[in-house]
């Protein structure tokens, strides 16, 4: 069965999941304790007043009718007024998931090449020290939290070596590289989180494509190892990696708050942390469904491209 | 080991293509060494081929890895020499041992799906072989398509285009063939390289090989289970038993004349000349391979062995040299002469009733699966009928259709609309959810591989006191007698009981998905395949089996085999499928002895003999077309040695009688389907 063919199918479901999303995230909202209006205003405020805005923005209608208001306009990209900014919520979202995806691809660079790097080499080594040291380093990683390990971090490398900034905002007018070095020590912490379980995958793979064999066939072919490392390992050993590299783009952009906050970074994270706390519920729903999308849509692409890869797949069976 | 440096060896006369010296090799499993070689010594001439047999668990593929130096992690070669051209193999340095590779020696093995890289394309697998030798890479791909040409692949350019997994097995191993003649090797080592293959495509394969053999100045290594492939394609032939060499001798004077008692053994567990259940039981051997590593005093097959006594278990015999040949047997003169460990004695044959109702049978039973869009015809309109007491085999090569049948019967599928089964006269619901509990009773069935039937965390008296429970709804006061009973009527030791699927070894754990299948007292047993995973002594004894439930209980089987010997040793008759159509049905020695379908005739012609006679082989050109678009007419037109013409394109033909109770599905007048010359007859049988 190719997946190719199944990405109607797929996209269907995405939207499925998305409108569920959208759904939990909506009533999610309405669940939080508090008046909109009087957490607006204020506990002093007149209740007239409170019972005014609360009209203004809509927020005395019926949950139906709110719920279909809003999502209608958001498929329309229109996300609606913020409570507190009183402003469109569209530009912050926009300008929030741009910062997030810098950390983000500033966190992917790093990781990426070094986990699968190190997975290869704890293949290669297989049962050997180095190969226990690189599985149990990155399974210890991966187990300790981003808000453990981001303080850990920011103490070594803030506090006591001084090397790196410990809030991630960079200076106005501040050049590319500029950007990359604020940028280091927050995605340091998420490093730890993936390296471990990228490092695995491409570990389980090379270990298995190293016993296959077609392995065993390019080796009595009298190819150099480095050829059949190479061309007839890593190949198909990181098929599967790349999958769950794939959806771990999502997590990256989508599971960013607690770095954000922690390094008091204006991403898509700390925006939905901020509404939350601020009960502007406008902000915090369209942040939500945006990661949502974003995490949909990633996972989508690392299945196509997993079938764009892997010829069994691409091109069906025999004839 | 003594070093010896890489170029130092026989210099003084041209140098075999391949000696082996006092080879041990041991691996280490769980902290213990365990010996799997012992003492190996054999030579392959210059332009030989030598064959290398024996049961799995008997070290053939360690001689083969230890040669091309690709054990596992875990082996080590601990003693001994290798000469490959006279050069020391374990002598050699990383860089040394590359440059052999890739000119010296080659490596065909089992599986050829796997041997071959999925991600690349066939082309530029090849012509990697060249491109090791420094050709630029227009001229590799030149070389590769010339090379895929020689092993018969009929449109190279379109085939290097395409990836692995978009040819066929038989494909697939010419690729691999390919690969390891490309670099025209001194020595070609080719281990299973047709097991798992049809038939008609394993004659296809040995036939490329033989012919190659004469094209190339090469030497062959072949290393097979099969008696009978190695019959045909080897000159010399080595039996290894427990790691050990225990004959040796020319193919034709081994096989006709074993002078060790295991060699005998594996000969007589075979269902040759056209030996049938009704003959008698077949021969076995009694016991098991020594575990790896086992510490034994004496001869290692004593305990086997029936000519065995107190000298064998206490000297090692050595490899008596008997003049061009040799055996480890003290008493190789009387080896011809070994007892029989299972008596003959024919049992007495049920007289198949066939004027009385049929047990089972279907009408128009057919099978369309949906895949991709696609409509599959999986099985179309098979008629059978089986009686009591019978044994229904069906042939035909994968993709045929016979384990698409056999689930039908099961209920495991659904039959399509207008299908009919029926059980003693009335209609089987198609779906075994609506079939009653003494229906589903009824019909059981025994699977290739019993490891994947039998679940692994329960013990034996729980699987089959399960069975007896749900099927024959024996009481539990009762449960444990009828169990023993069942057991025993398997010959399992009742000290199996206790113990859990993983600790038994293939032979048992089949014996206890039989006697599961038997708890129900079915009227139908359906066997998959059921002897095809296991090793031919272990084979003979669960055919026996089979035949001696049969005999006692009057039960039926359907009997699936791609193993023509095994299927005419048990069958009563026999049916033909191809492409999920019904060729030939008809009773076993006719089907056999013909007026053949050509079909039939060209799956009987592939089969290897162990007598050597090399029977004219009818090839099939290209392969089993797809199920999703069957060719019109006779759906065997396409690939029809004898097809007549535009009729065999328009029209299916009928099934016809040729004879009574025989029918064959062809546009050919019956007494012209009986050829001039003997019919391909295989007098003996593969051993797989």
């Amino acid at each position: 069965m190719s997946t190719l063919r199944a990405i109607p199918r797929r996209l269907l479901l995405s939207l499925i999941t998305l409108w569920i999303l959208s759904v939990i995230v909506f009533i999610g909202a309405q669940l939080l304790p508090g008046d909109v209006g009087r957490a607006i205003l204020g506990p002093l405020a007149d209740p007239r007043a409170v019972a005014n805005l609360n009209h203004e923005l809509g927020v005395d209608r019926p949950l139906l009718v709110q719920y279909w208001s809003w999502i209608s306009h958001f498929a329309t990209g229109d996300m609606g007024m913020s409570y507190t900014m009183r402003a469109p919520i569209a530009p912050f979202i926009a300008t929030a998931l741009g910062n997030s995806l810098k950390l983000a691809a500033v966190a992917f660079v790093l990781v990426v090449p070094l986990a699968i790097f190190g997975g290869v080499i704890a293949a290669l080594n297989v049962g050997r020290p180095l190969d226990r040291i690189i599985t149990v380093l990155g399974l210890s990683a991966t187990v300790v939290p981003e808000f453990v390990s981001g303080i850990v971090l920011i103490l070594i490398f803030g506090v006591w070596l001084r090397v790196l900034p410990i809030n991630a905002n960079w200076p106005p007018d501040a050049g590319p590289l500029t950007q990359v070095y604020y940028l280091l020590l927050p995605s340091l912490p998420l490093f730890l989180v993936l390296f471990g379980y990228i490092a695995r995958m491409a570990r389980a793979g090379t270990v298995e494509a190293l016993d296959a064999d077609y392995t065993r066939t390019a080796v009595l072919k009298g190819l150099p190892p480095r050829t059949v490392l190479w061309r007839h390992v890593l190949r198909n050993a990181l098929l599967p990696t790349i999958t769950v590299i794939a959806t771990q783009v999502g997590y990256l952009i989508g599971g960013l708050v607690v770095v954000e906050v922690l390094f008091h970074y204006q991403g898509i994270g700390s925006l939905i942390y901020v509404a939350a706390r601020s009960k502007d519920f406008p902000t915090l729903e369209a942040g939500v469904l945006t990661v949502g999308i974003i995490y949909t849509v990633a996972t989508l692409a690392a299945d196509v491209l997993t079938s764009m890869l892997n010829p069994r797949v691409r091109l069906g069976a025999a004839a | 080991m003594t070093p010896t440096a890489p170029w130092q060896g026989e210099m003084a006369s041209a140098p075999d293509a391949l000696s082996i010296r006092d080879l041990d090799v041991a691996y280490r499993v769980r902290g213990k060494v365990r010996q799997v070689l012992r003492g190996l010594s054999f030579q392959v001439g210059r332009g030989e081929s030598y064959g290398l047999v024996g049961e799995s668990g008997c070290g053939k593929s360690t001689v083969a890895l230890a040669i091309v130096r690709y054990l596992a992690r875990n082996g080590r070669v601990r003693a001994g020499r290798i000469l490959l051209d006279g050069r020391d193999l374990l002598a050699l340095g990383e860089a040394d041992l590359r440059k052999l590779r890739a000119t010296a020696v080659s490596m065909v093995y089992q599986d050829p799906g796997r041997a071959l890289n999925p991600s690349l394309r066939v082309g530029a697998q090849v012509a990697e072989v060249f491109r090791l030798q420094g050709m630029p890479q227009a001229e590799a791909l030149d070389r590769a398509a010339a090379m895929l040409a020689r092993v018969q692949i009929a449109d190279p350019s379109s085939v290097m285009g395409r990836y692995p997994h978009q040819l066929s097995g038989g494909m697939q191993q010419r690729v691999a063939i390919a690969m390891a003649l490309a670099i025209n090797p001194k020595l070609l080592i080719l281990d299973e390289p047709t097991t798992g293959l049809d038939a008609t495509v394993e004659a296809e394969v040995l036939d490329l090989i033989a012919r190659l053999r004469g094209e190339f100045a090469t030497s062959i290594l072949f290393i097979s289970h099969n008696l009978a492939v190695i019959a045909r394609m080897c000159d010399r032939v080595g039996v290894l038993y427990a790691g050990l060499l225990v004959e040796e001798g020319g193919t034709r004077e081994l096989f006709d004349n074993p002078r060790h008692p295991y060699t005998v053994g594996l000969l007589r567990c075979l269902p040759r000349r056209g030996r049938r259940k009704d003959h008698g039981r077949l021969d076995t051997i009694p016991g098991l391979l020594p575990p790896p590593g086992a510490d034994i005093a004496g001869c290692v097959f004593a305990e086997r062995c029936a000519h065995a006594d107190e000298y064998c278990r206490a000297v090692e015999p050595p490899l008596y040299d008997l003049g061009g040949r040799a055996s480890r047997c003290h008493y190789h003169e009387r080896a011809p002469d070994l007892p029989r460990a299972t008596p003959s004695d024919p049992a007495a044959p049920i007289a198949v009733d066939r004027e009385e109702r049929p047990v089972l049978r279907t009408q128009r039973l057919a099978k369309t699966f949906a895949a991709g869009g696609h409509a599959v015809h999986a099985l179309s309109a098979i008629s059978l009928e089986l009686w009591s007491g019978e044994t229904l085999g069906l042939v035909g090569e994968s993709g045929s259709g016979k384990t698409t049948l056999a689930r039908l019967l099961l209920g495991l599928i659904e039959a399509d609309g207008g299908s009919v089964i029926e059980l003693d006269g009335g209609q089987l619901p198609a779906a075994i959810d609506r079939r009653t509990p003494d229906q589903v009773k009824a019909l059981q069935i025994v699977f290739q591989n019993p490891d994947s039937a039998l679940n692994r965390s329960h013990t034996v008296r729980h699987l089959i006191g399960r069975a007896l429970a749900k099927l024959a709804r024996v009481p539990a006061p009762q449960q444990l007698e009828r169990l023993l009973a069942f057991t025993r009527a398997v010959r399992l030791a009742d000290r199996y009981l206790a113990v859990r699927p993983r600790q038994l070894s293939g032979g048992l754990k089949q014996r206890v998905a039989i006697a599961r299948a038997f708890a129900g007292e079915p009227r139908i047993v359906v066997c998959d395949e059921p002897t095809s995973a296991l090793d031919v002594s272990v084979q003979a004894a669960i055919l026996n089996l089979l035949a001696d439930l049969q005999a006692t209980r009057r039960v039926s089987y359907v009997f699936i085999s791609h193993d023509l010997g095994t299927v005419r040793y048990i069958s009563d008759r026999i049916a033909v499928l191809y492409l999920g159509r019904l060729m030939e049905l008809g009773p076993a020695e006719q089907v056999f002895r013909g007026p053949h379908h050509p079909y039939t005739e060209a799956l009987l012609s592939a089969v290897p003999s162990l007598d050597g006679s090399v029977t004219e082989r009818i090839r099939l050109k290209g392969d089993i077309p797809s199920a999703i678009r069957p060719p019109s007419g006779c759906v065997f037109h396409t690939r029809c040695p004898r097809k007549l013409g535009s009729i065999c394109e328009d029209q299916e033909p009928p099934l016809i009688e040729a004879e009574a109770g025989h029918a064959i599905r062809c546009h050919i007048q019956a007494r012209d389907l009986q050829r001039e010359r003997p019919a391909p007859m295989p007098a003996e049988a593969p051993a797989s």
